[in-house]
């Protein structure tokens, strides 16, 4: 009975990718003694706490089947905008900032949502318009301009380097990331709605015979995703104390990886949430690790690409041999 | 399932290669943002005749950028004071693709000049060619087109002085000895890459120099996140550290953010080139400060020499041979000069230092 257990816990995606990371890490780890530092780790979550909240949100999507390739243009807009409003009203408390961020994303996601579900448009097109449309929007709604940290109150400013949220224990970001995760699980786990997600994923046919109204949950989950990716916007800001148009330009794809490295099936319905936070967890460690021991910025994206494709494979044989066992279980 | 499995890693694949493939440019659908600016000069006093109804054009690296918006001001506010028609034109990213397009639009609209902040060197000569074949003025300033593209470049500071500049800067504010690393934009930036190497011959040159030492070059690529954990890695490294020097806008920005957050301003300074408004915060001469101060030349003065160049130029005052001379409006004069490349230059000046003292007001310029 252990036994099957043991084997049952070290075929799980996310043991393996846990294994993977400690080894990832004690590999940067015995080559420079300042990665594993408490102060590094830190500034290694913080510097990455909008790539996870993107992911979770970015993983929502995938379980449907579908992309959201937009999610860094949202980010640069809601962002934009509230920074903008922040300028204009040197008095606009953090709460109000990151709101407006939230609201204006997950309009633009909600439109994203009906452009898909209602107009059928696929998603990889929807997206990609959004994407040019929201980047325009984001020069113009600026004006062509920066907005510049002298620009941006000190509360807003001091939010992404204070530990209040949590009372003192972690940094404002990294509480946040770590929230979103926590209530993302339960959701996806433990209600009827993120049940409703994997079935639409699994087998969208079968989940509309069954009563499953598809195109809301389409909707939802686009709309989520705009959310997540409007208050990374608000946290952008806020950590980097400006902003500028083409923040987070690219991000997306390096959201797409965390999910992949973490085992979300781009075909649907496969996919968790602790997976997620380690695949973004891996793009962390890749970003900060590797230039503390010496890999130059141009090693960096080939690596990045390189560990992605042996993710998957791994994956891929993993899952193989997980469905070869369930299957001759059958046969007995 | 089989099918479906290679479906999948097919994709994954796919999209891996994307991610490689885009890891560095942003590959952007070339759309582009085009004002024109058609406004009537309303009886301007100092019009000259001549150049009534002509059409002057600048076209910039990309659009969203305050310090490409600045230089187009700058040559805006000299060309209509004259009474000519100006078209600024800016591609929505900083690709040669769609400034050639932009050049055959102009081309296309018949204008008198069109000025260039090249997005490379080669690449735009076929249509620039075509353009000076139409009795088009061409010239470019900021960052230059090839020699045979055009007919004078406007260079903001000589590739040499602003070397000297930086490295005068890291000998002050180190104290004379000491590490110090640079934090550089992409590894395939002309101006970036001359600039160090620049800073590396002025370093040769002279004793005074010989005890610094450059320990590592890094690229953040200018993105904020990457440019971040650079700076991170600088300081995890290089824990005797003295002196960052970041000759470009986004990087030194994100430097100065990590070192005032990690606390580290008191032993590791900071200077390089920077825009003064993204810069406001962080320049001053205390402990919580990084920037002692840095540099940058005015981009509105680029813009207006560009304008007054432009000017003189299709006035057929000059040819852009080298050593005709003219003036440019308040600037004063200028004599045109032999460029490294083999064609010709105009050099505005040295680069403009922003310090303590004149921070707060450079901050709400540009």
């Amino acid at each position: 009975m252990d036994k099957i257990n043991l084997k049952k816990l070290i075929n799980a995606r996310e043991v393996s990718l846990f294994i993977v990371l400690i080894l990832f890490g004690i590999f940067i780890q015995l080559r420079n003694p300042a990665f594993g530092t408490p102060k590094n780790i830190n500034n290694m979550l913080i510097n990455y706490s909008t790539t996870m909240v993107l992911a979770i949100g970015m993983m929502s999507v995938l379980l449907i089947g579908g992309i959201d390739i937009s999610i860094g243009s949202i980010l640069a807009f809601a962002g934009m905008v509230s920074a903008l409003v922040i300028r204009d009203n040197p008095d606009t408390s953090v709460f109000v900032a990151i709101m407006i961020a939230v609201i204006v994303g997950g309009l633009c996601g909600l439109i994203n949502g009906l452009v898909i579900a209602k107009g059928g448009v696929p998603p990889i097109i929807a997206t990609m318009g959004s994407m040019n449309i929201l980047r325009g929007l984001t020069y113009l709604v600026a004006n062509n301009e920066w907005v510049a940290a002298y620009q941006i109150n000190e509360g807003f400013k001091k939010f992404a380097m204070s530990k209040y949220l949590s009372f003192g224990l972690i940094n404002n970001l990294i509480f946040i990331a770590f929230v979103i995760a926590l209530v993302a699980y339960c959701f996806l786990k433990y209600t009827r709605l993120g049940r409703k997600i994997y079935a639409v994923g699994n087998n969208a046919q079968a989940a509309e015979i069954s009563g499953i109204n598809i195109s809301r949950i389409k909707i939802l989950v686009y709309t989520l995703m705009g959310i997540l990716a409007g208050l990374s916007g608000a946290l952008w800001v806020s950590l980097y104390a400006s902003a500028q148009g083409d923040m987070g330009m690219g991000i997306e794809m390096d959201v797409i990886a965390a999910c992949v490295i973490g085992g979300v099936s781009l075909a649907g319905g496969r996919g968790s949430v602790v997976g997620v936070l380690l695949g973004a967890i891996t793009i962390a460690m890749l970003g900060n690790g590797l230039p503390l021991i010496g890999v130059s910025q141009f090693s960096l994206d080939a690596i990045k690409g390189a560990i992605i494709v042996l993710t998957v494979i791994l994956n891929v044989l993993l899952q193989r041999q997980k469905l070869k066992n369930s299957l001759r279980r059958r046969e007995i | 399932m089989k099918k479906r499995i290679f479906a999948i890693l097919l994709s994954i694949t796919v999209i891996s290669a994307l991610l490689v493939g885009c890891g560095k440019d942003n590959n952007k659908a070339p759309a582009s943002g085009d004002q024109t600016n058609n406004e009537d000069n309303k009886g301007n006093e100092g019009s000259d005749n001549e150049l009534k109804g002509k059409k002057l054009a600048v076209i910039v690296k990309s659009a969203g950028n305050p310090y490409n918006a600045r230089q187009s001001s700058g040559f805006k506010e000299v060309v209509e004071a004259v009474g000519a028609e100006v078209i600024v034109k800016e591609p929505e990213s900083a690709t040669a693709e769609d400034q050639i397009v932009m050049i055959n639009e102009l081309v296309a609209q018949k204008v008198d000049a069109i000025a260039i902040a090249g997005n490379d060197t080669d690449a735009l000569q076929p249509a620039l060619q075509e353009a000076m074949n139409k009795g088009i003025k061409v010239l470019s300033f900021d960052s230059a087109v090839n020699a045979q593209s055009r007919a004078v470049h406007v260079n903001q500071a000589g590739t040499e002085l602003i070397g000297q500049s930086l490295m005068e800067a890291i000998l002050d504010i180190s104290g004379g000895e000491g590490q110090f690393a640079i934090l550089s934009a992409t590894s395939q930036a002309t101006n970036q890459n001359a600039w160090i190497e620049a800073m590396q011959k002025v370093m040769e040159s002279d004793d005074k120099y010989s005890k610094l030492e450059l320990v590592d070059i890094v690229y953040g690529d200018d993105e904020y996140q990457k440019s971040v954990d650079q700076t991170q890695a600088l300081l995890s490294n290089y824990p005797d550290l003295k002196v960052i020097c970041a000759p470009t806008t986004v990087g030194i920005m994100a430097a100065a953010k990590v070192l005032e957050d990690q606390g580290v301003t008191a032993s590791v300074k900071l200077t390089g080139l920077g825009l003064p408004s993204e810069m406001g915060d962080y320049i001053g001469d205390g402990d919580d400060k990084s920037t002692p101060y840095m540099y940058l030349w005015n981009p509105i003065d680029i813009g207006r020499l560009t304008g007054y160049t432009a000017i003189a130029l299709v006035k057929g005052e000059i040819t852009g041979a080298e050593g005709e001379t003219f003036v440019a409006g308040d600037l004063g004069d200028y004599t045109i000069v032999k460029a490294e490349d083999g064609g010709t230059e105009i050099i505005l000046g040295p680069p403009f230092q922003f310090n303590p003292e004149n921070i707060d007001e450079w901050k709400e310029v540009y």
